[in-house]
């Protein structure tokens, strides 16, 4: 059987909770049977009423969400058969870690030798057996947040919803639990749409990020591609570190355009600008600007050292470029490194195809 | 072995233990001087007139005070027949003594409850001895015997030993409509005459009902309380708070208002036609003026409790009962209830508690058969001045609240209370 493209399909939704503003603006998504989708975005930019309207804690203004081609609108929560894993785990406090995991399956009235299998089966799957008999509050954050996964999942649900849940975790749990999710993601193959403000664990585990604000998708895409191929200058600063210039665009020819700014002229790669005279902002990842190039690039400037801080594994260089007191630059911690120091004048190149001209801020 | 061990010093040369006891003696005291205040506070309070309400209601020195030579005598009396001489001799004398001191009435009052009769023949003693009728050379037994008749029956003589012991548990005993019968042993009153169990009973009834009405109305108000947006609640909270303001009495006296035949809630039934006019029931001086009117006052001690313990719990467990698959009545009994349980029990506890001890309302409102076991001890306290008696009653009514208590710690655990 081949796997459904439009597996949930949001088809036209609007979302407003006072009548009066739109926190969801006629969104068209389609979520494909078996992928890992984020939707990533800054606070109040509709991604978590997303995630409710399709749980069914909230209902579309407008529009219709299907589930495996049916709408869903109209079914209550509990009939959707979609798991959820919250922000605060939402673990029944008063429940052993046995009774959280068996409780979606008590209530569809399953046996108890299969719940014990199942429960057990989830509970190895997040590496938790022997905790059957704790209680919530005797595990840590992390243990928690397994617990949490394990009983969206325990049901066998088609789609798991995860809301932000890896929020309270500290940095190293955080990236051990994700690398957890993506395994357990890729090893049953259960359709998964998570929610979160944090872009490096959205490019870490997603097949897709689509990546929202202002309760509209500015883009959805692959991590490589949203990082590499930014289509606005939005998705551009929200995602990774990203130098800028504002300008005008002066000549423009197929993709290769000039780019005038208040005292330079530089050559950038036209993607959402048409014609001449168009005013735009030129975006470069600090890692594609290179100090003191070996190689000829079709962008050479100079500029002055203006911050030198140190990182472990490479350090950053604030550089004041053609106007720019904050161009960041990335310099890998090689034996082979160069000597720098503030107010320094170097000289730093770019090829031409990684600035991607976009929409003007 | 510890002893062995080699003590740790400070870098002074001084025990740590030493050290570090110096250094806490301060602090210690210090705070043992804030809270003195509080447990003297609660020594004079509490302790001392709980204390002081026991001796009272277990207290008979009186007549071991009045009788001191007759119940001497008496110790060697086996109290089957006629005590022997001495014991008269010894009672002729006590009562010499009483009536130079013109103390002899309490003796008679006071024998007269252990059994009827005593008040006359007492007197009839006293105006012999008065007039010297009673020869000392001869046989006081005889003397005495020939006073009156009934100084000739052993059932006197046996109520008078009855009352020798300096305490007595005969006040309990009458809490519970039971007294000490002429043998000692313990006995029922007529059945028309038992009124205390009667009202224990309702006591207990009323406290109950009470309870569970503040708690099927305190819930869902709570509930409310706990989930509405900001605005809407704290306009709620007023609502619940602004009667506990009120005066007690006040509010009483509205429910009068409300209650009564040619009432408010009266006159309403009336109108819309729900009872004749020439047929209105009777709302008040009854147990359902009593209920009314209890579980609206009591009913912020229900709320509070429950509003302060549903606050905590998270929206999103309910939303994850459901997303599981409960439907809302499974994901409410199932998760949202059992984790009320603490709020619950702390309300009913306080409501029960409270209404068990209930006085002005069932006063002003409760009527013959809406009054309560406290009405009662009001009524021994301030009426027939038998403080000895409320005493009684007032600790069987503490140790049935501390029954209580333990029942309930036994079931649900009293660190499972939340109060707020």
């Amino acid at each position: 059987m081949s796997k459904n493209p439009e597996f949930v399909k949001f088809d036209k939704v609007d979302k407003s909770y006072d009548g009066k503003v739109l926190v969801v603006k006629d969104l068209q998504l389609d979520i494909a049977e078996g992928e890992f989708i984020t939707m990533l975005g800054p606070s109040g930019s509709g991604k978590t009423t997303c995630l409710m309207m399709l749980a069914g804690f909230e209902t579309p203004t407008n529009g219709e969400i299907l589930l495996d081609g049916n709408i869903i609108s109209n079914i209550p929560p509990h009939k959707r058969g979609i798991g959820m894993v919250f922000q605060n785990y939402a673990l029944f406090p008063h429940m052993t870690v046995y009774e959280n995991l068996a409780f979606p399956l008590r209530v569809r009235k399953i046996e108890k030798d299969e719940i014990d299998k199942k429960v057990d089966k989830a509970l190895s799957m997040v590496s938790l057996n022997g905790f059957e008999t704790r209680m919530p509050g005797q595990l840590s954050g992390g243990q928690q947040q397994r617990v949490a996964v394990a009983r969206a999942l325990v049901f066998d649900p088609a789609v798991v919803l995860m809301d932000e849940p890896l929020g309270a975790l500290d940095k190293n749990l955080r990236e051990s639990m994700q690398y957890e999710i993506k395994h357990i993601h890729e090893s049953i193959g259960v359709t998964v749409v998570y929610v979160t403000h944090d872009q490096s664990e959205a490019l870490t585990m997603s097949n897709r990020i689509a990546v929202f604000n202002d309760g509209k998708v500015q883009q959805l895409s692959s991590p490589a591609e949203l990082y590499e191929k930014p289509v606005n200058s939005f998705v551009a600063e929200f995602i990774g570190e990203n130098n800028t210039f504002n300008g005008e665009v002066s000549d423009i020819s197929g993709d290769e355009c000039k780019v005038k700014l208040s005292n330079a002229e530089i050559l950038s790669n036209a993607i959402s600008v048409k014609s001449k005279g168009e005013k735009t902002t030129v975006s470069l990842r600090p890692e594609r600007a290179l100090i003191e190039p070996t190689e000829k690039m079709d962008n050479m400037f100079s500029g002055k050292i203006e911050e030198v801080i140190y990182h472990g594994d490479h350090t950053r260089v604030r550089v004041n470029l053609l106007g720019n007191p904050e161009f960041i630059l990335k310099v890998p911690n090689s034996t082979s490194n160069l000597e720098l120091k503030v107010s320094q004048e170097i000289k730093i190149g770019w090829n031409s195809y990684d600035a991607r001209a976009l929409d003007p801020k | 072995m510890s002893s062995e061990t080699k003590q740790i010093l400070t870098t002074d040369g001084i025990p740590l233990e030493v050290s570090l006891k110096k250094a806490e003696k301060k602090n210690k005291i210090k705070a043992f001087l804030l809270v003195a205040p509080l447990l003297l506070f609660l020594f004079i309070t509490y302790v001392f007139p709980i204390g002081e309400m026991f001796t009272r209601s277990v207290d008979d020195k009186m007549i071991t005070n009045m009788l001191p030579k007759t119940f001497k005598a008496m110790e060697k009396w086996d109290g089957k027949e006629l005590p022997p001489e001495e014991v008269f001799a010894g009672f002729y004398s006590d009562y010499k003594v009483l009536i130079e001191n013109q103390t002899q009435g309490k003796l008679g009052q006071r024998l007269n409850k252990e059994k009827n009769g005593f008040n006359s023949i007492t007197k009839k003693l006293m105006r012999q001895i008065k007039r010297n009728k009673i020869d000392e050379s001869q046989s006081i037994k005889e003397q005495i015997m020939k006073v009156h008749k009934r100084w000739r029956n052993v059932e006197y003589w046996q109520a008078i030993k009855r009352t020798a012991p300096p305490y007595t548990m005969a006040k309990y005993l009458k809490g519970m409509d039971m007294y000490f019968a002429a043998d000692g042993s313990i006995a029922q009153v007529d059945e028309d005459r038992r009124i205390h169990r009667i009202l224990w009973l309702r006591t207990l009834e009323i406290a109950l009902f009470v309870t569970i009405f503040c708690f099927l109305m305190g819930y869902p108000i709570a509930h409310l309380l706990a989930t509405l947006p900001m605005k809407y609640s704290n306009l709620l909270m007023i609502c619940v708070l602004l009667p506990f303001w009120t005066s007690l009495l006040v509010r009483t006296a509205s429910w009068m208002i409300l209650l009564q035949q040619q009432g408010v809630v009266n006159d309403f039934f009336v109108m819309i036609g729900l009872v004749a006019d020439d047929n209105r029931p009777e709302m008040m001086y009854n147990k359902v003026g009593t209920y009314v009117a209890m579980t609206q006052i009591l009913l912020p001690f229900m709320v509070l409790p429950l509003y302060s313990v549903m606050k905590t719990i998270s929206p999103s467990l309910m939303r994850a009962g459901k997303s599981l698959g409960g439907t809302p009545f499974v994901a409410f009994w199932k998760v949202y209830f059992p984790l009320t349980i603490p709020g619950i029990g702390a309300g009913c506890l306080l409501v029960f508690i409270l209404a068990i001890g209930y006085y002005i309302t069932p006063a002003l409102v409760g009527g013959a058969s809406g009054t309560l076991i406290s009405n009662q001890i009001a009524y021994h306290m301030k009426s027939t001045l038998d403080w000895s008696f409320a005493s009684a009653m007032g600790l069987m009514l503490l140790s049935g609240v501390l029954v209580i208590y333990w029942i309930y710690n036994k079931l649900v655990g009293v660190d499972n209370i939340k109060l707020g």
